[in-house]
C-alpha cells in the first residue's frame, strides 16, 4: 500500500497545507534571533586564537567569577526548589484569603526591572538595613556584599520559575492517587514520597533548570548587592562587562562563550535526567 | 544596486511613502531645531543640565537657530563605547583622556584632539578628596591613614570607573613618594589597601550610595565634586570632606567626535559648545559645580572653596594614561595582580 501512495503522489507535496511557508518562516526567525547571535558570539573570541581563548578562560579571575555565578546559581535553586513547591502547593490545594493576591505576586519578579529588585534587596539587606540590621545583631551574618547576597538575589528571581512550572501539574494531577493511596493504607508521609512527589519530579526538575538558567545569566539585581570583589563576589556577566569597558570586545566573547557551553550542557544534562525520570515512570 | 536606478513600481512606492512621510512627520519640527548629543560621564548631569541650557540661549541669540543640547551619562568607558557602537554624540566629555583615545583609535575623533583646545581639551579640572563621616571618627587626615588596619575604604572599581582610576593613581603616587618607595612598595601598599575595601560597585554614584545610604566604609575615595554634592545630597548622613594634602590632577577631556559632526552637519554647534566651557560663563558653571576652573582670576576668587593642594599629573608621575592604563588597569596588570587571592 505505501508502495501505491509513494507512486500516485508526487514527492513535493506537504503532509500539511502551507508547511513550507510556515516552516520557512519559523526557521528564518529562529535563525534571526537565536542563531545569528549565537553564531557572532560562538565566532568572536577566536579573533584571539585557539591559545589566546584558553588563557583568557585559564585566568584565575575568569575561573573564579565563573564557579561564583554557577555555584550561585546553583545554590539558589536548590532554596528556591522547596520554597517554590511550597508556595505552588499553597496556591491549587490551599483556601485561604489572599490566594488569588499571593497568585499574582509571585509573577512580580518577571515584570520587575532586576535593577530594582537589586536595590530593594540590597536596601532590605545591608547592615544597616531592616533585615540585615537584625541579622548581623542577632547571629554576626552579614548577607549583602557577600556570596549569600548573590544568592538570594537569585532566589528571588528563579523563584517564579519553579512555581509556575510546578502549579500546573499539581493542578491536573487532582486527589485521587493521594486519596487511592490512603485507602490502602499508606500515611500521609508514604504518599507525598511515593505518589506526589515522582508525579512532580519532572516538572520540579524542569523548574529548577529554568531557575539556575535564569540565574547563571542574571546582572541587573545581583550587582547591587554582590559587593562586586574580584575572586570573592564578582560574577562572570560582570566579568563581561569589565572586558567590554577595556574595549577588549573578544575577552568578553570568550567568557559569553564559555558560560554559554556550560550553560548548555548543563541544561542538556538536565533534559536528560527528566527524560530518564519520565522513562523510569512508565 | 545603484542609487539612483530606475525605479521599479514597488520602489516607486516606497519611495513615495518614505517622502510623504519625511514631509508630513519630519519637516515642520527640524526646520528650525537642531540637537546636539553630549555623551559624558556620571557626576556632570548638574553641571551639563545648566550649561545646557546657557548655551542653548547663546546659540540662538547668536544664529537665530534653536538648538536643544541633550546628555547621556553613566559610567566613562561605557560611554566611550557606546559611541564606538555608533552612539551619535557630536561632542564626548569623559573622565579620562584615556577614554576619548579610545574613540579615537577607532577613527571617529581626529588623533591631534587633545591639541585642539587650550589645557589638553580639558576646560575645568577635578581631583580626588576623602569623604568621611561625621566628626571623622577614624581621624582620617592623608592618605597614609587609609592603611590603619580598622579603616574600610569604599572606591568603585578601577577596571569599569574612570574615577577609580584616579583614586587607585593618586594612592599609588601617595605611595611612590614615602620613604624607600618604589613600585614594589606601592604595589604592596595599593594590595593592602584593596584589602580594605568591602566593596566594588561598577561606577562612582553607586559607590557614594553604598558609602552614604548603606553605610559601608569609613572614607569614600571621591571626586571633589562628587564629593560636594554627597554632602547637600545625604545632608542628614553628616558627611564631612578631608582634602588631603597631595593629590592627582583629574582631567576630565572633551572633544567633538569628528566623524558624527560631519555627517550630521552639527560642527559649528559642536565646536561652539566646547568652546563656550572656556568662556567666563562656561568657566563660572564649572566653578559653582565645583569643578576647579582653569581661569586663574576665578580660582583665586574661589580659593576657599577649592583649598591649595600638591597635584601630581598622569602624563609626569605615569607616563600618559595609554601607559598607566596598560601597565595598572588592563588584565593581567598591576590591580588584577593584588585583587588576585
Amino acid at each position: 500500500m505505501s508502495a501505491t501512495l509513494i507512486h500516485a503522489r508526487p514527492a513535493r507535496v506537504a503532509p500539511v497545507p502551507g508547511l513550507g511557508l510556515s516552516l520557512g518562516v519559523t526557521i528564518a526567525w529562529a535563525g534571526l534571533i537565536v542563531v545569528i547571535p549565537l553564531a557572532a558570539l560562538a565566532i568572536k573570541p577566536w579573533e584571539l586564537g585557539v591559545a589566546g581563548v584558553l588563557a583568557s578562560l585559564a585566568d584565575p579571575r575568569v575561573v573564579s567569577a565563573l564557579s561564583v555565578s554557577f555555584g550561585a546559581a546553583l545554590a539558589a535553586a536548590l532554596v528556591a526548589l522547596p520554597l517554590g513547591l511550597l508556595l505552588a502547593w499553597a496556591i491549587v490545594r490551599l483556601e485561604f484569603p489572599g490566594r488569588r493576591v499571593l497568585d499574582g505576586a509571585i509573577d512580580l519578579p518577571f515584570a520587575l526591572p532586576t535593577a530594582v529588585a537589586g536595590i530593594a534587596l540590597t536596601a532590605l539587606l545591608a547592615p544597616n538595613g531592616w533585615l540585615g540590621a537584625p541579622l548581623m545583631a542577632a547571629f554576626g551574618w552579614q548577607i549583602a556584599y557577600t556570596q549569600a547576597g548573590i544568592v538570594a538575589a537569585l532566589v528571588f528571581v528563579g523563584l517564579p520559575f519553579i512555581v509556575r512550572t510546578v502549579e500546573p501539574v499539581l493542578r491536573d494531577m487532582g486527589r485521587d492517587a493521594e486519596e487511592a493511596a490512603a485507602t490502602l493504607g499508606a500515611t500521609r508521609p508514604q504518599a507525598l514520597a511515593r505518589v506526589v512527589l515522582p508525579a512532580l519530579a519532572p516538572s520540579l526538575l524542569t523548574g529548577f533548570g529554568l531557575a539556575f538558567a535564569r540565574g547563571v545569566g542574571e546582572y541587573g539585581s545581583v550587582i547591587f548587592i554582590a559587593g562586586n570583589m574580584p575572586m570573592q563576589t564578582e560574577i562572570a556577566p560582570l566579568l563581561i562587562v569589565i572586558r567590554l569597558e577595556q574595549f577588549d570586545y573578544a575577552g568578553a566573547a570568550a567568557v559569553g562563550l564559555a558560560m554559554l557551553l556550560l550553560s548548555f550542557a548543563i541544561l542538556l544534562g538536565l533534559n536528560l535526567l527528566q527524560r530518564a525520570l519520565r522513562r523510569g515512570r512508565r | 544596486m545603484p542609487p539612483h536606478g530606475p525605479a521599479t513600481p514597488r520602489r516607486a512606492l516606497i519611495g513615495g511613502a518614505l517622502a510623504l512621510a519625511a514631509h508630513g512627520a519630519i519637516r515642520p519640527a527640524s526646520a528650525q531645531q537642531a540637537t546636539l548629543l553630549n555623551v559624558s560621564y556620571d557626576p556632570t548631569r548638574e553641571l551639563y543640565r545648566e550649561y545646557n541650557a546657557a548655551f542653548a540661549r547663546q546659540w540662538q541669540a547668536r544664529t537665530g537657530q534653536a538648538l536643544r543640547v541633550n546628555t547621556s551619562h553613566g559610567g566613562s568607558g561605557r560611554q566611550a563605547r557606546s559611541v564606538i557602537d555608533g552612539l551619535q554624540a557630536d561632542v564626548v566629555t569623559l573622565a579620562l583622556a584615556y577614554d576619548i583615545d579610545a574613540i579615537a583609535e577607532r577613527g571617529l575623533i581626529a588623533r591631534n584632539w587633545m591639541a585642539r583646545l587650550p589645557f589638553n581639551s580639558a576646560p575645568y579640572t577635578s581631583t580626588i578628596v576623602f569623604l568621611v563621616r561625621r566628626g571623622n571618627p577614624k581621624a582620617i587626615r592623608d592618605w597614609g591613614d587609609l592603611l590603619k588596619p580598622d579603616v574600610r575604604i569604599i572606591t568603585p572599581n578601577p577596571k569599569t570607573s574612570g574615577g577609580a582610576r584616579w583614586n587607585y593613581l593618586a594612592f599609588w603616587g601617595w605611595a611612590l613618594r614615602q620613604p624607600g618607595g618604589s613600585a614594589a612598595t606601592a604595589e604592596a601598599a595599593t594590595r593592602q589597601l584593596f584589602r580594605q575595601v568591602p566593596v566594588l560597585d561598577t561606577g562612582a554614584r553607586g559607590s557614594l550610595t553604598t558609602f552614604a545610604q548603606r553605610a559601608q566604609g569609613d572614607v569614600f575615595l571621591s571626586w571633589e565634586n562628587e564629593a560636594h554634592l554627597a554632602l547637600e545630597e545625604f545632608r542628614e548622613a553628616g558627611l564631612e570632606i578631608v582634602y588631603p594634602r597631595f593629590s592627582i590632577l583629574a582631567e576630565p577631556s572633551v572633544a567633538v567626535v569628528d566623524g558624527n559632526v560631519d555627517r550630521r552637519g552639527t560642527r559649528a554647534a559642536a565646536e561652539a559648545y566646547l568652546q563656550g566651557l572656556y568662556a567666563p560663563e562656561g568657566q563660572a558653571l564649572a566653578a559653582k559645580h565645583f569643578y576647579r576652573p582653569r581661569d586663574a582670576a576665578l580660582l583665586a576668587a574661589n580659593a576657599a572653596r577649592f583649598p591649595r593642594m600638591e597635584l601630581i599629573t598622569v602624563d609626569d608621575s605615569f607616563g600618559g594614561w595609554a601607559e598607566a592604563q596598560r601597565l595598572h588597569f588592563n588584565d593581567g596588570g598591576v590591580f588584577d595582580r593584588i585583587t588576585a587571592r
